[in-house]
C-alpha cells in the first residue's frame, strides 16, 4: 500500500500542475488568478510535506493572502473583452515559448548540478544547523541574519527602491482637489460651524455675516 | 491529547473493529474523530455567540432581545438555522454559478480549519504547528477570499462595492497584526502558540497584557477590522451597501456566511486570549484545579463580550477614516513599537534565549 506522505504528495503536485495548466488556459481572467491561488497553495502544501512549515506559510501570507488578492483586486474591476484578448494571443506564441523554454533549461541545469554537483551531497545530508535539533523558522534566520545579512538586506532595499519608484511615477499632484485635513477637522467645534439666533416672532433673524458670530441681534 | 488518544483508541470497539493499530486508515479516523469533537462543539458554540451577541446588543439599548423561542430565547439561533435551511437557495442569473456556491463554503471552511492549532489546555491542539501563529495569520489572510469570490460572482453592484471595500480594509489591517504579533514573538521566542502560553505562566500578573498594553488595544481594533465587525463592518453597511457582499444569498448559502463570520470572531478571541492572557492558565495559581480549557473559554467569551459590546455603543467608521486609521495611525504606532520593545529587552537582557 502507498503510504500516507507520498499519497500526499501526489495530491499535491497533481493539483500544483493541474491548476497551473488552469491558468494559462482558462477563458476568463478571473478564473486564471483563482487557480492561480490553487496552484500556490498546493506548493504551500509541497513546502509542508518537505518540512519547511515556515516557507509554507510565507507563501500563504505573502502570495495568497497580499499579492494574489491584489491580483484579483485589479482583474475584476478591467473589464476585459475576452474575445479581443484572445486574438492576439498566436502571434505571442515564439516569444512566450522562448521563455518557457529558456526556463525549463535552467530547471533542469538546477537539477543536474543538484545531482552531481561536487558540495552537494556533503551539504544536502548535513545542512547547518542540523534540522533535528533547532527549528526550521530558527534555522534559516541564522544563516539569513548572519552569513547573508548583506544579500538580504539589499534585496529589501531593492523593494524599497521599486516602492517607491512606483509611487513617484504614478503620483500626480492635481490643482483644484479639495482635501481634507484631519487636523483641523479635529480641531473643529461646534461653535465655529453654527451659532443659535433668538428670533422676536414677526421680526425675523438678522443672519450673522461671518462664520462662527453669531451674536444677538 | 493527541498520544493519549492514540492510545485510547485501540481500546474502544472502534478500535478493536480495525483491529491493527497504527495504520494509515487508523490515523485518518483518528484525526477525523478529533476535528469532530473540535467542530461540533464549536458550531453550538456560534450558534449560542449569535444569541449572546442579541442579547449584549439588546441589553445596551435597553431592549429585551430575543426572548420567545425556548427558554429565555436561547433556542433562537436554532430556529433561525432551520427557517435558513428549508428557504430555497437563489442564485441570481447573472451570476457565476461555481464561484457564487463556492464563495461561501471557503468563507465557512477557513473559519473552521484556523481552530486547528489552537490549544485548548497542555497540549490538547488537533495539531501543534512549530508555525502556528504564522498559520492562523495565513488563514485569516485567505479568509478574504471568500468575500472577494463572492462580492465578484454576484454580479451586482453593491456585492462588488462591499468586497472591494472588505479587501482592501482585511489586507491593511493585516499589517498592523503582523506587527503586534512580531511583538509578542520577541518576548516569546517561539511561534507555536503553546509556547506562547507557557511563557505566562503564573498568576495574572504574568500575563502579556500587562507589559503588551498597547501592543493589546491595536490588536484587539485591528480585530475589529479584520473580522468585519463594527464599527468597521463597511463591507455589509445596510445604509449604503444594503449588505454588501451579502446581498444575493440566501438560505444556507448565507447560513455558511454568518456562521463563518462568528466562528472567526470566536477565533480571534480565542487568539486573543492565548496571546494576552494567558490562554489555558488561571488568573489565581490557586485556581488551577479548574481545568485549563474552561479558563480559555472563559476568557474567549470575555474577548467576544468586549467585541460585542463595542458593536453596541460605537457609530460606524467612514471608510476614508478607517483606511487612514489602519496606515496612517496603526501601521507607524506598531512599527515604533516593535523598535520600542525589541530595544527595551535588548538592553534589559529580556530577550528569550
Amino acid at each position: 500500500m502507498i503510504s500516507l506522505p507520498v499519497l500526499a504528495f501526489y495530491l499535491f503536485a497533481a493539483a500544483t500542475i493541474g491548476a497551473a495548466v488552469m491558468v494559462i488556459s482558462a477563458k476568463n481572467p478571473v478564473h486564471s488568478v483563482l487557480w492561480l491561488i490553487l496552484a500556490f497553495f498546493s506548493a504551500a502544501g509541497l513546502f509542508v510535506l518537505l518540512g519547511a512549515e515556515f516557507l509554507a506559510m510565507l507563501l500563504v501570507i505573502v502570495y495568497v493572502g497580499a499579492v494574489a488578492v491584489l491580483f484579483l483586486f485589479v482583474v475584476m474591476m478591467l473589464n476585459i473583452n475576452y474575445e479581443e484578448l484572445r486574438e492576439g494571443a498566436q502571434s505571442y506564441l515564439p516569444i512566450g515559448g522562448l521563455v518557457g523554454v529558456i526556463l525549463l533549461i535552467e530547471l533542469i541545469m538546477m537539477g543536474i548540478s543538484w545531482q552531481f554537483g561536487a558540495d552537494v551531497t556533503v551539504n544536502a545530508a548535513q545542512p547547518t544547523p542540523m534540522l533535528t535539533e533547532v527549528q526550521n523558522t530558527e534555522a534559516l534566520g541564522r544563516v539569513l541574519y548572519t552569513d547573508y545579512i548583506f544579500i538580504f538586506q539589499s534585496a529589501g532595499l531593492i523593494l524599497l527602491v521599486a516602492m517607491i519608484g512606483a509611487i513617484v511615477l504614478t503620483h500626480r499632484t492635481r490643482s483644484g482637489v479639495k482635501r481634507q485635513s484631519i487636523a483641523r477637522q479635529n480641531a473643529r467645534r461646534p461653535e465655529d460651524a453654527y451659532g443659535l439666533v433668538d428670533a422676536e416672532v414677526g421680526a425675523g433673524a438678522t443672519i450673522p455675516t461671518k462664520k462662527g458670530q453669531g451674536e444677538r441681534p | 491529547m493527541v498520544e493519549a488518544f492514540f492510545e485510547w483508541f485501540p481500546t474502544t470497539w472502534l478500535g478493536m473493529f480495525f483491529g491493527v493499530e497504527q495504520t494509515a486508515l487508523f490515523y485518518f479516523i483518528a484525526i477525523v474523530a478529533m476535528i469532530l469533537v473540535i467542530v461540533l462543539p464549536l458550531l453550538i458554540a456560534v450558534a449560542f455567540t449569535v444569541y449572546f451577541d442579541r442579547k449584549i446588543w439588546a441589553a445596551v439599548q435597553m431592549r429585551r432581545g430575543p426572548n420567545v423561542v425556548g427558554p429565555f430565547g436561547l433556542l433562537q439561533s436554532f430556529a433561525d438555522g432551520i427557517k435558513l435551511f428549508l428557504k430555497e437557495t437563489i442564485i441570481p442569473s447573472g451570476a457565476n454559478k461555481v464561484i457564487f456556491l463556492l464563495a461561501p463554503m471557503i468563507t465557512f471552511t477557513l473559519a473552521l480549519i484556523a481552530w486547528a492549532v489552537i490549544p485548548f489546555g497542555e497540549g490538547m491542539a488537533v495539531a501543534n504547528l512549530n508555525v502556528g501563529v504564522l498559520y492562523i495569520l495565513a488563514i485569516s489572510s485567505l479568509g478574504v477570499y471568500g468575500i472577494i469570490m463572492s462580492g465578484w460572482a454576484s454580479n451586482s453592484r453593491y456585492a462588488f462595492l462591499g468586497s472591494l471595500r472588505s479587501a482592501a480594509q482585511m489586507v491593511s489591517y493585516e499589517v498592523s497584526i503582523g506587527f503586534v504579533l512580531v511583538c509578542v514573538l520577541m518576548a516569546v521566542g517561539s511561534l507555536n502558540l503553546s509556547d506562547i502560553v507557557v511563557a505566562q505562566q503564573g498568576s495574572i500578573l504574568n500575563w502579556y497584557i500587562w507589559p503588551f498594553l498597547p501592543i493589546y488595544v491595536i490588536f484587539f481594533i485591528s480585530t475589529l477590522a479584520e473580522t468585519n465587525r463594527p464599527p468597521f463592518d463597511l463591507p455589509e453597511a445596510e445604509a449604503e451597501l444594503v449588505a454588501g457582499y451579502q446581498v444575493e444569498y440566501s438560505s444556507m448559502a448565507f447560513a455558511l456566511f454568518f456562521l463563518g463570520e462568528y466562528a472567526n470572531i470566536l477565533l480571534m478571541s480565542a487568539v486573543m486570549a492565548i496571546l494576552f492572557l494567558g490562554g489555558w492558565y488561571a488568573p489565581l495559581e490557586a485556581l488551577d484545579f479548574i481545568p485549563g480549557w474552561i479558563w480559555l473559554l472563559a476568557k474567549t467569551a470575555f474577548g467576544f463580550w468586549m467585541i460585542s459590546m463595542v458593536k453596541a455603543f460605537v457609530p460606524r467608521y467612514r471608510y476614508d477614516q478607517l483606511m487612514r486609521l489602519g496606515w496612517k495611525v496603526f501601521l507607524p504606532i506598531s512599527l515604533f513599537l516593535v523598535i520600542f520593545y525589541a530595544g527595551v529587552m535588548m538592553y534589559a537582557g529580556w530577550l528569550p534565549k
